[in-house]
Protein backbone atom coordinates (compact mmCIF):
# COMPACT_ATOMS: atom_id res chain seq x y z
CA UNK A 1 0.00 0.00 0.00
CA UNK A 2 1.36 3.53 -0.97
CA UNK A 3 0.99 6.20 1.34
CA UNK A 4 -0.54 8.91 0.31
CA UNK A 5 1.56 12.31 0.33
CA UNK A 6 -1.39 14.73 -0.07
CA UNK A 7 -2.67 13.75 3.51
CA UNK A 8 -1.25 15.59 6.91
CA UNK A 9 0.79 13.71 9.57
CA UNK A 10 0.81 14.31 12.89
CA UNK A 11 4.56 14.10 14.67
CA UNK A 12 3.86 10.59 15.81
CA UNK A 13 3.45 9.34 12.48
CA UNK A 14 6.68 7.26 12.11
CA UNK A 15 5.66 5.66 15.24
CA UNK A 16 2.57 4.81 14.53
CA UNK A 17 3.42 3.39 11.42
CA UNK A 18 6.29 1.05 13.06
CA UNK A 19 3.95 0.20 15.75
CA UNK A 20 2.13 -1.52 13.34
CA UNK A 21 -1.03 0.90 13.73
CA UNK A 22 -3.65 0.49 10.75
CA UNK A 23 -4.05 3.94 9.25
CA UNK A 24 -6.63 5.90 7.89
CA UNK A 25 -7.61 9.10 6.27
CA UNK A 26 -9.85 11.32 8.64
CA UNK A 27 -10.62 14.82 7.90
CA UNK A 28 -7.20 14.61 5.54
CA UNK A 29 -4.98 13.57 8.16
CA UNK A 30 -3.04 9.92 8.33
CA UNK A 31 -4.42 8.58 11.42
CA UNK A 32 -4.50 5.32 13.05
CA UNK A 33 -7.91 3.92 13.49
CA UNK A 34 -6.38 0.88 15.71
CA UNK A 35 -3.27 -0.80 17.01
CA UNK A 36 -3.96 -4.48 17.48
CA UNK A 37 -7.36 -4.00 18.72
CA UNK A 38 -10.47 -1.56 18.54
CA UNK A 39 -12.49 -3.69 21.19
CA UNK A 40 -9.32 -4.33 23.61
CA UNK A 41 -8.83 -0.80 23.58
CA UNK A 42 -11.71 0.60 23.76
CA UNK A 43 -12.05 -1.55 27.37
CA UNK A 44 -8.64 -0.71 28.17
CA UNK A 45 -9.77 3.15 28.33
CA UNK A 46 -12.30 1.66 30.70
CA UNK A 47 -10.61 -0.10 33.03
CA UNK A 48 -7.44 1.05 33.06
CA UNK A 49 -5.51 3.85 30.28
CA UNK A 50 -5.39 4.93 26.73
CA UNK A 51 -2.97 6.67 24.98
CA UNK A 52 -4.73 8.71 22.10
CA UNK A 53 -2.17 10.87 19.40
CA UNK A 54 -4.83 13.93 18.45
CA UNK A 55 -2.66 16.27 17.30
CA UNK A 56 -5.03 16.77 13.93
CA UNK A 57 -7.30 18.59 16.15
CA UNK A 58 -6.89 22.34 15.53
CA UNK A 59 -6.14 25.11 17.82
CA UNK A 60 -7.10 28.43 17.62
CA UNK A 61 -5.86 31.26 19.82
CA UNK A 62 -7.54 34.91 20.39
CA UNK A 63 -5.67 38.01 22.09
CA UNK A 64 -6.38 41.30 22.86
CA UNK A 65 -8.86 43.26 25.23
CA UNK A 66 -11.80 42.77 23.01
CA UNK A 67 -11.64 38.83 23.06
CA UNK A 68 -14.16 38.18 25.31
CA UNK A 69 -16.52 40.44 23.90
CA UNK A 70 -15.97 38.59 20.50
CA UNK A 71 -16.02 34.92 21.96
CA UNK A 72 -19.29 35.80 23.65
CA UNK A 73 -20.86 36.68 20.45
CA UNK A 74 -19.37 34.06 18.47
CA UNK A 75 -20.17 31.14 20.82
CA UNK A 76 -23.54 30.13 23.18
CA UNK A 77 -21.95 29.32 26.38
CA UNK A 78 -21.13 31.89 29.19
CA UNK A 79 -17.19 33.16 28.21
CA UNK A 80 -17.34 35.44 30.87
CA UNK A 81 -18.17 32.86 33.75
CA UNK A 82 -14.45 31.30 33.00
CA UNK A 83 -11.56 31.45 35.25
CA UNK A 84 -8.34 31.78 34.02
CA UNK A 85 -7.51 28.03 34.32
CA UNK A 86 -10.74 26.82 33.60
CA UNK A 87 -12.23 25.29 30.34
CA UNK A 88 -15.55 25.15 29.16
CA UNK A 89 -17.59 23.11 26.16
CA UNK A 90 -19.30 25.63 23.33
CA UNK A 91 -20.24 26.09 20.15
CA UNK A 92 -19.10 28.38 17.11
CA UNK A 93 -22.34 29.65 16.30
CA UNK A 94 -23.75 29.80 13.32
CA UNK A 95 -26.70 32.17 12.76
CA UNK A 96 -29.18 29.55 12.10
CA UNK A 97 -28.76 28.52 16.00
CA UNK A 98 -26.57 25.82 14.36
CA UNK A 99 -22.99 24.65 14.84
CA UNK A 100 -20.35 26.17 12.59
CA UNK A 101 -18.60 23.89 15.09
CA UNK A 102 -18.05 22.46 18.83
CA UNK A 103 -15.43 23.34 20.51
CA UNK A 104 -13.48 23.71 24.00
CA UNK A 105 -12.68 27.22 25.23
CA UNK A 106 -9.87 27.49 27.66
CA UNK A 107 -9.32 31.12 29.10
CA UNK A 108 -5.12 30.97 29.31
CA UNK A 109 -5.19 34.96 30.40
CA UNK A 110 -6.58 37.49 31.14
CA UNK A 111 -7.11 38.77 27.44
CA UNK A 112 -5.93 34.89 26.15
CA UNK A 113 -7.95 32.22 24.86
CA UNK A 114 -7.25 29.25 23.49
CA UNK A 115 -10.01 27.15 21.37
CA UNK A 116 -9.10 23.86 20.59
CA UNK A 117 -11.45 22.94 17.05
CA UNK A 118 -12.60 19.96 14.90
CA UNK A 119 -9.55 19.07 12.58
CA UNK A 120 -11.92 19.29 9.55
CA UNK A 121 -13.39 22.93 10.79
CA UNK A 122 -10.11 24.42 11.54
CA UNK A 123 -9.92 26.16 8.81
CA UNK A 124 -13.32 27.51 8.10
CA UNK A 125 -13.22 28.25 11.79
CA UNK A 126 -10.20 30.21 11.75
CA UNK A 127 -11.88 32.26 9.02
CA UNK A 128 -15.05 32.70 10.50
CA UNK A 129 -13.61 33.79 13.86
CA UNK A 130 -11.24 36.05 11.87
CA UNK A 131 -14.29 37.57 10.37
CA UNK A 132 -16.18 38.46 12.60
CA UNK A 133 -12.96 40.04 14.67
CA UNK A 134 -12.48 43.13 11.89
CA UNK A 135 -9.32 43.83 13.45
CA UNK A 136 -10.05 44.44 17.42
CA UNK A 137 -8.25 41.37 18.00
CA UNK A 138 -5.22 39.20 17.06
CA UNK A 139 -6.92 35.85 15.96
CA UNK A 140 -3.80 33.07 15.17
CA UNK A 141 -4.67 29.53 13.89
CA UNK A 142 -1.99 27.84 15.66
CA UNK A 143 -2.60 24.40 14.63
CA UNK A 144 0.57 23.48 13.47
CA UNK A 145 2.55 25.10 16.78
CA UNK A 146 0.80 22.05 19.19
CA UNK A 147 0.44 18.34 19.43
CA UNK A 148 -2.30 16.83 21.09
CA UNK A 149 -2.10 13.92 23.53
CA UNK A 150 -4.85 12.56 25.47
CA UNK A 151 -4.48 9.68 28.47
CA UNK A 152 -8.05 8.53 28.94
CA UNK A 153 -8.90 6.03 32.13
CA UNK A 154 -9.37 5.55 35.92
CA UNK A 155 -5.74 5.10 35.72
CA UNK A 156 -4.45 8.21 33.95
CA UNK A 157 -3.85 10.31 36.83
CA UNK A 158 -1.62 7.36 38.83
CA UNK A 159 0.21 6.95 35.25
CA UNK A 160 0.79 10.46 34.23
CA UNK A 161 1.97 11.82 38.22
CA UNK A 162 5.62 10.58 38.47
CA UNK A 163 6.01 12.13 35.06
CA UNK A 164 5.78 15.35 36.27
CA UNK A 165 6.11 17.84 39.40
CA UNK A 166 2.71 19.34 39.08
CA UNK A 167 0.15 18.20 41.51
CA UNK A 168 -2.00 16.66 38.59
CA UNK A 169 -5.14 15.29 41.52
CA UNK A 170 -5.67 18.79 41.88
CA UNK A 171 -6.24 19.77 38.75
CA UNK A 172 -10.43 19.98 38.44
CA UNK A 173 -12.54 18.44 35.52
CA UNK A 174 -12.80 21.06 33.10
CA UNK A 175 -9.59 22.66 34.58
CA UNK A 176 -5.98 23.05 33.40
CA UNK A 177 -2.85 24.06 34.53
CA UNK A 178 0.14 25.31 32.60
CA UNK A 179 3.28 23.47 33.71
CA UNK A 180 6.35 21.05 33.12
CA UNK A 181 5.44 17.24 32.03
CA UNK A 182 7.90 15.42 31.07
CA UNK A 183 10.50 18.96 31.45
CA UNK A 184 8.12 19.83 28.27
CA UNK A 185 5.99 23.03 28.92
CA UNK A 186 2.37 21.66 28.70
CA UNK A 187 -1.20 23.12 28.84
CA UNK A 188 -2.28 19.77 31.07
CA UNK A 189 -6.19 20.23 30.72
CA UNK A 190 -8.66 17.60 32.60
CA UNK A 191 -10.58 16.85 29.70
CA UNK A 192 -11.26 14.06 27.20
CA UNK A 193 -14.26 12.38 25.02
CA UNK A 194 -14.36 8.97 26.24
CA UNK A 195 -16.44 9.87 29.50
CA UNK A 196 -13.68 8.51 31.77
CA UNK A 197 -11.36 10.69 33.85
CA UNK A 198 -8.34 11.73 32.34
CA UNK A 199 -6.10 14.68 30.61
CA UNK A 200 -5.59 15.83 27.38
CA UNK A 201 -1.82 17.46 26.99
CA UNK A 202 -0.83 20.46 24.40
CA UNK A 203 2.44 20.95 23.61
CA UNK A 204 4.92 21.97 20.96
CA UNK A 205 5.18 19.01 17.71
CA UNK A 206 9.24 18.86 18.09
CA UNK A 207 8.57 16.68 21.63
CA UNK A 208 5.56 14.42 20.45
CA UNK A 209 7.99 11.89 20.36
CA UNK A 210 9.61 12.12 24.05
CA UNK A 211 6.10 12.85 25.69
CA UNK A 212 4.29 9.59 23.72
CA UNK A 213 6.91 7.34 24.66
CA UNK A 214 7.36 8.31 28.28
CA UNK A 215 3.72 7.63 28.66
CA UNK A 216 3.36 4.50 26.73
CA UNK A 217 6.31 3.06 28.95
CA UNK A 218 5.05 4.53 32.44
CA UNK A 219 1.43 3.02 31.49
CA UNK A 220 2.62 -0.49 30.02
CA UNK A 221 1.98 -1.86 33.34
CA UNK A 222 -0.66 -0.64 34.49
CA UNK A 223 -2.73 -1.91 31.38
CA UNK A 224 -2.09 1.44 29.11
CA UNK A 225 -3.06 0.80 25.71
CA UNK A 226 -1.97 2.82 22.97
CA UNK A 227 -5.41 3.64 20.82
CA UNK A 228 -7.13 5.08 17.81
CA UNK A 229 -9.79 6.74 16.43
CA UNK A 230 -12.31 3.49 16.36
CA UNK A 231 -11.64 3.40 19.99
CA UNK A 232 -12.25 7.33 20.42
CA UNK A 233 -15.50 6.89 18.53
CA UNK A 234 -16.80 4.35 20.23
CA UNK A 235 -16.39 5.97 23.34
CA UNK A 236 -17.45 9.01 22.69
CA UNK A 237 -20.52 7.57 21.45
CA UNK A 238 -21.26 5.24 24.91
CA UNK A 239 -20.41 8.61 26.44
CA UNK A 240 -22.88 10.53 24.47
CA UNK A 241 -20.68 13.35 23.06
CA UNK A 242 -21.47 14.57 19.80
CA UNK A 243 -19.29 13.82 16.89
CA UNK A 244 -19.02 17.10 14.33
CA UNK A 245 -20.38 15.80 10.59
CA UNK A 246 -22.51 13.29 12.03
CA UNK A 247 -24.15 14.34 15.17
CA UNK A 248 -23.90 17.81 14.73
CA UNK A 249 -23.41 20.66 11.51
CA UNK A 250 -24.68 23.75 10.24
CA UNK A 251 -28.14 22.50 10.08
CA UNK A 252 -28.67 20.93 13.44
CA UNK A 253 -29.55 23.73 15.84
CA UNK A 254 -27.92 23.24 19.47
CA UNK A 255 -31.02 22.87 21.06
CA UNK A 256 -32.34 19.85 18.44
CA UNK A 257 -28.86 18.51 19.69
CA UNK A 258 -30.00 18.13 23.42
CA UNK A 259 -26.85 20.18 24.31
CA UNK A 260 -29.11 23.13 26.04
CA UNK A 261 -26.83 23.04 29.01
CA UNK A 262 -24.27 25.13 26.80
CA UNK A 263 -26.48 27.97 25.90
CA UNK A 264 -26.39 30.48 28.54
CA UNK A 265 -29.54 32.49 28.39
CA UNK A 266 -28.43 35.52 31.08
CA UNK A 267 -25.47 36.23 28.96
CA UNK A 268 -26.72 38.66 26.60
CA UNK A 269 -26.65 38.30 22.50
CA UNK A 270 -24.79 35.68 20.84
CA UNK A 271 -25.17 35.01 16.64
CA UNK A 272 -28.04 32.48 16.45
CA UNK A 273 -29.83 33.86 20.18
CA UNK A 274 -32.99 34.62 18.14
CA UNK A 275 -33.65 30.91 16.60
CA UNK A 276 -32.59 29.09 19.66
CA UNK A 277 -34.94 31.28 21.91
CA UNK A 278 -37.77 30.78 19.38
CA UNK A 279 -37.25 27.10 19.62
CA UNK A 280 -37.11 27.13 23.04
CA UNK A 281 -40.29 29.37 23.65
CA UNK A 282 -42.14 27.05 20.92
CA UNK A 283 -40.71 23.52 21.28
CA UNK A 284 -37.85 21.96 19.15
CA UNK A 285 -39.27 20.09 16.16
CA UNK A 286 -36.82 17.32 16.73
CA UNK A 287 -33.93 15.91 18.74
CA UNK A 288 -31.02 13.83 18.74
CA UNK A 289 -31.70 10.42 21.16
CA UNK A 290 -30.37 7.78 22.12
CA UNK A 291 -31.16 4.33 20.58
CA UNK A 292 -30.98 0.63 20.59
CA UNK A 293 -31.58 -1.91 18.93
CA UNK A 294 -33.74 -4.32 19.57
CA UNK A 295 -33.26 -6.78 16.54
CA UNK A 296 -30.36 -8.88 16.50
CA UNK A 297 -27.78 -6.09 14.15
CA UNK A 298 -25.69 -3.11 14.39
CA UNK A 299 -27.08 0.25 13.08
CA UNK A 300 -24.72 1.81 11.50
CA UNK A 301 -23.82 5.98 10.21
CA UNK A 302 -26.25 6.66 8.03
CA UNK A 303 -28.60 3.51 7.92
CA UNK A 304 -31.98 5.39 7.01
CA UNK A 305 -34.17 5.38 9.60
CA UNK A 306 -38.67 4.67 9.58
CA UNK A 307 -41.20 5.73 11.49
CA UNK A 308 -44.49 3.66 11.22
CA UNK A 309 -42.73 2.37 7.87
CA UNK A 310 -42.34 5.93 6.60
CA UNK A 311 -38.48 7.59 6.22
CA UNK A 312 -37.62 9.02 8.99
CA UNK A 313 -34.29 10.42 8.31
CA UNK A 314 -30.94 8.46 9.05
CA UNK A 315 -28.91 6.88 11.86
CA UNK A 316 -26.10 9.89 12.96
CA UNK A 317 -23.95 7.44 14.94
CA UNK A 318 -24.32 3.59 15.25
CA UNK A 319 -21.76 1.27 16.11
CA UNK A 320 -21.34 -1.66 18.19
CA UNK A 321 -20.54 -0.52 21.68
CA UNK A 322 -17.59 -2.79 23.14
CA UNK A 323 -17.84 -2.53 27.06
CA UNK A 324 -21.67 -2.20 26.84
CA UNK A 325 -21.95 -4.93 24.48
CA UNK A 326 -24.30 -4.06 22.43
CA UNK A 327 -25.47 -2.15 19.68
CA UNK A 328 -26.24 1.70 20.21
CA UNK A 329 -26.41 4.99 18.05
CA UNK A 330 -27.80 8.58 17.88
CA UNK A 331 -30.48 9.69 15.52
CA UNK A 332 -33.05 12.89 15.11
CA UNK A 333 -36.46 11.94 15.71
CA UNK A 334 -39.50 14.31 15.59
CA UNK A 335 -39.86 15.39 19.18
CA UNK A 336 -43.36 13.27 19.32
CA UNK A 337 -41.67 10.26 18.87
CA UNK A 338 -38.79 11.05 21.30
CA UNK A 339 -40.12 9.64 24.48
CA UNK A 340 -38.05 6.64 26.21
CA UNK A 341 -38.82 3.56 24.62
CA UNK A 342 -40.55 4.49 21.46
CA UNK A 343 -39.99 2.16 18.55
CA UNK A 344 -38.88 2.91 15.06
CA UNK A 345 -36.82 0.84 12.72
CA UNK A 346 -33.71 0.85 10.79
CA UNK A 347 -32.73 -0.25 7.37
CA UNK A 348 -29.34 -2.26 8.01
CA UNK A 349 -28.17 -3.29 4.43
CA UNK A 350 -32.22 -4.14 2.95
CA UNK A 351 -33.27 -5.52 6.56
CA UNK A 352 -35.85 -3.64 8.73
CA UNK A 353 -34.75 -4.24 11.86
CA UNK A 354 -36.46 -2.41 14.95
CA UNK A 355 -34.69 0.11 17.64
CA UNK A 356 -36.40 1.86 20.66
CA UNK A 357 -34.68 5.23 22.43
CA UNK A 358 -33.37 5.00 25.32
CA UNK A 359 -31.48 7.26 27.99
CA UNK A 360 -28.02 8.74 27.89
CA UNK A 361 -25.70 8.85 28.37
CA UNK A 362 -25.54 5.16 27.62
CA UNK A 363 -22.54 4.83 30.08
CA UNK A 364 -21.93 7.05 32.86
CA UNK A 365 -18.47 6.39 34.59
CA UNK A 366 -18.58 5.46 38.33
CA UNK A 367 -17.83 7.55 40.81
CA UNK B 1 -6.04 -28.32 9.57
CA UNK B 2 -4.23 -28.12 6.10
CA UNK B 3 -4.69 -24.79 4.79
CA UNK B 4 -3.28 -26.98 2.04
CA UNK B 5 -6.22 -28.73 1.68
CA UNK B 6 -8.70 -25.86 1.36
CA UNK B 7 -10.15 -24.11 -1.37
CA UNK B 8 -10.48 -20.24 -1.19
CA UNK B 9 -12.44 -17.13 -3.00
CA UNK B 10 -11.21 -14.21 -3.81
CA UNK B 11 -13.70 -12.54 -1.04
CA UNK B 12 -11.73 -14.62 1.40
CA UNK B 13 -13.57 -17.44 2.72
CA UNK B 14 -11.97 -20.74 2.60
CA UNK B 15 -13.55 -24.15 1.96
CA UNK B 16 -12.88 -27.64 2.71
CA UNK B 17 -14.53 -29.93 0.85
CA UNK B 18 -15.16 -33.53 2.24
CA UNK B 19 -17.72 -36.35 0.90
CA UNK B 20 -19.62 -33.76 -1.12
CA UNK B 21 -20.29 -31.44 2.48
CA UNK B 22 -18.35 -28.51 2.55
CA UNK B 23 -17.13 -26.79 5.72
CA UNK B 24 -16.70 -22.46 5.32
CA UNK B 25 -15.22 -19.78 6.58
CA UNK B 26 -13.29 -16.89 6.20
CA UNK B 27 -9.35 -16.57 5.60
CA UNK B 28 -6.92 -15.54 8.32
CA UNK B 29 -6.09 -12.76 6.32
CA UNK B 30 -9.84 -11.63 6.08
CA UNK B 31 -10.32 -11.63 9.71
CA UNK B 32 -7.24 -9.41 9.78
CA UNK B 33 -8.13 -7.41 7.85
CA UNK B 34 -11.47 -7.00 9.43
CA UNK B 35 -10.56 -6.46 12.73
CA UNK B 36 -12.49 -7.33 15.67
CA UNK B 37 -15.83 -9.71 15.08
CA UNK B 38 -18.18 -7.98 17.32
CA UNK B 39 -21.42 -9.74 15.20
CA UNK B 40 -22.05 -12.53 12.87
CA UNK B 41 -25.62 -12.91 11.05
CA UNK B 42 -25.25 -16.31 9.42
CA UNK B 43 -27.99 -18.35 7.24
CA UNK B 44 -30.57 -21.50 8.56
CA UNK B 45 -30.24 -25.18 8.00
CA UNK B 46 -32.14 -26.01 4.96
CA UNK B 47 -31.33 -22.45 2.88
CA UNK B 48 -29.68 -22.93 -0.06
CA UNK B 49 -27.32 -20.69 -2.43
CA UNK B 50 -25.11 -20.44 -5.05
CA UNK B 51 -22.08 -19.81 -6.02
CA UNK B 52 -21.13 -16.24 -5.43
CA UNK B 53 -23.93 -15.55 -3.54
CA UNK B 54 -24.06 -14.05 -0.16
CA UNK B 55 -24.90 -16.42 2.65
CA UNK B 56 -24.57 -13.85 5.75
CA UNK B 57 -22.36 -10.83 6.88
CA UNK B 58 -19.42 -10.45 9.74
CA UNK B 59 -19.36 -6.94 11.29
CA UNK B 60 -16.12 -5.65 13.14
CA UNK B 61 -16.32 -2.40 15.25
CA UNK B 62 -15.43 -0.38 11.78
CA UNK B 63 -16.96 -2.54 8.96
CA UNK B 64 -19.19 -4.84 7.68
CA UNK B 65 -17.98 -7.56 5.44
CA UNK B 66 -20.56 -10.01 3.30
CA UNK B 67 -19.86 -13.27 3.06
CA UNK B 68 -20.12 -15.26 -0.28
CA UNK B 69 -20.88 -18.85 -0.89
CA UNK B 70 -17.99 -20.46 -2.73
CA UNK B 71 -20.17 -23.29 -4.20
CA UNK B 72 -23.87 -24.14 -5.05
CA UNK B 73 -25.83 -25.89 -1.99
CA UNK B 74 -27.85 -26.29 0.94
CA UNK B 75 -26.90 -25.28 4.45
CA UNK B 76 -26.66 -28.58 6.81
CA UNK B 77 -25.05 -27.21 9.40
CA UNK B 78 -24.84 -23.38 11.22
CA UNK B 79 -21.94 -22.92 13.94
CA UNK B 80 -24.71 -21.25 16.57
CA UNK B 81 -21.94 -20.64 18.56
CA UNK B 82 -20.69 -18.01 16.86
CA UNK B 83 -23.62 -15.94 17.70
CA UNK B 84 -22.51 -15.72 21.48
CA UNK B 85 -18.70 -15.54 21.04
CA UNK B 86 -17.91 -14.47 17.43
CA UNK B 87 -14.26 -13.45 18.78
CA UNK B 88 -14.05 -16.94 17.43
CA UNK B 89 -13.49 -15.77 13.98
CA UNK B 90 -10.61 -13.99 14.83
CA UNK B 91 -8.83 -16.52 17.05
CA UNK B 92 -9.60 -19.80 15.18
CA UNK B 93 -10.27 -18.69 11.37
CA UNK B 94 -9.64 -21.95 10.37
CA UNK B 95 -11.36 -24.11 13.63
CA UNK B 96 -13.48 -22.88 15.74
CA UNK B 97 -14.81 -19.97 13.82
CA UNK B 98 -16.25 -21.83 10.68
CA UNK B 99 -19.66 -21.21 9.45
CA UNK B 100 -21.76 -23.09 7.90
CA UNK B 101 -21.57 -26.60 6.06
CA UNK B 102 -22.95 -26.78 3.22
CA UNK B 103 -24.15 -29.97 1.05
CA UNK B 104 -22.71 -29.11 -2.80
CA UNK B 105 -24.97 -29.06 -5.88
CA UNK B 106 -21.99 -29.85 -8.23
CA UNK B 107 -18.34 -31.31 -7.01
CA UNK B 108 -17.10 -29.71 -10.34
CA UNK B 109 -17.57 -26.18 -9.00
CA UNK B 110 -14.34 -26.56 -6.67
CA UNK B 111 -12.10 -25.76 -9.82
CA UNK B 112 -13.39 -22.91 -10.33
CA UNK B 113 -11.66 -21.34 -6.55
CA UNK B 114 -8.41 -20.91 -5.75
CA UNK B 115 -5.48 -23.29 -4.86
CA UNK B 116 -3.38 -22.32 -1.33
CA UNK B 117 -0.80 -21.23 -3.60
CA UNK B 118 -3.07 -19.16 -5.82
CA UNK B 119 -4.87 -17.58 -2.61
CA UNK B 120 -1.79 -16.49 -1.06
CA UNK B 121 -0.36 -14.98 -4.10
CA UNK B 122 -3.90 -12.91 -4.45
CA UNK B 123 -3.07 -11.64 -0.59
CA UNK B 124 0.26 -10.49 -1.28
CA UNK B 125 -0.88 -8.41 -4.09
CA UNK B 126 -3.39 -6.85 -2.01
CA UNK B 127 -0.43 -5.92 0.60
CA UNK B 128 1.44 -4.14 -1.93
Amino acid sequence: MGQDHALKQTPLNPIHRRTGARMVDFAGWDMPVQYESAVKEHLAVRTAAGLFDVSHMGEIEIRGPDALSLLQELTCNDVAALQIGQVQYSALMHPRGTFVDDTTVYRRGVDHYFLCVNASNQEKDFAWIWEHAQGRVTVENSSDCYAQLAVQGPEALSILQPLSSVPLEDIRRYWFIEGKFVDVACIISRTGYTGEDGFELYFPPEFAEKIWTAVLEAGKPRGLLPSGLAARNTLRLEAKMALYGNDIDETTTVLEADLGWIVKWHKGSFIGRDVLERQKREGVPRKLVGFEMVDRGIARDHHPVYLNDKPAGQVCSGSYAPFLEKSIGLLYLPWEHCTLGNEFSVDVRGKKLKARVVATPFYKRPK
Amino acid sequence: MNLEDLRYTKDHEWILVENQIGTVGITDHAQHQLGDVVFVELPKVGDSFNAGEAFGSVESVKAVSELYCPVSGQVIDVNEKLRETPEMINSEPYGGGWMIKIKLRNLQEQKNLLSASEYTALTQQEKE
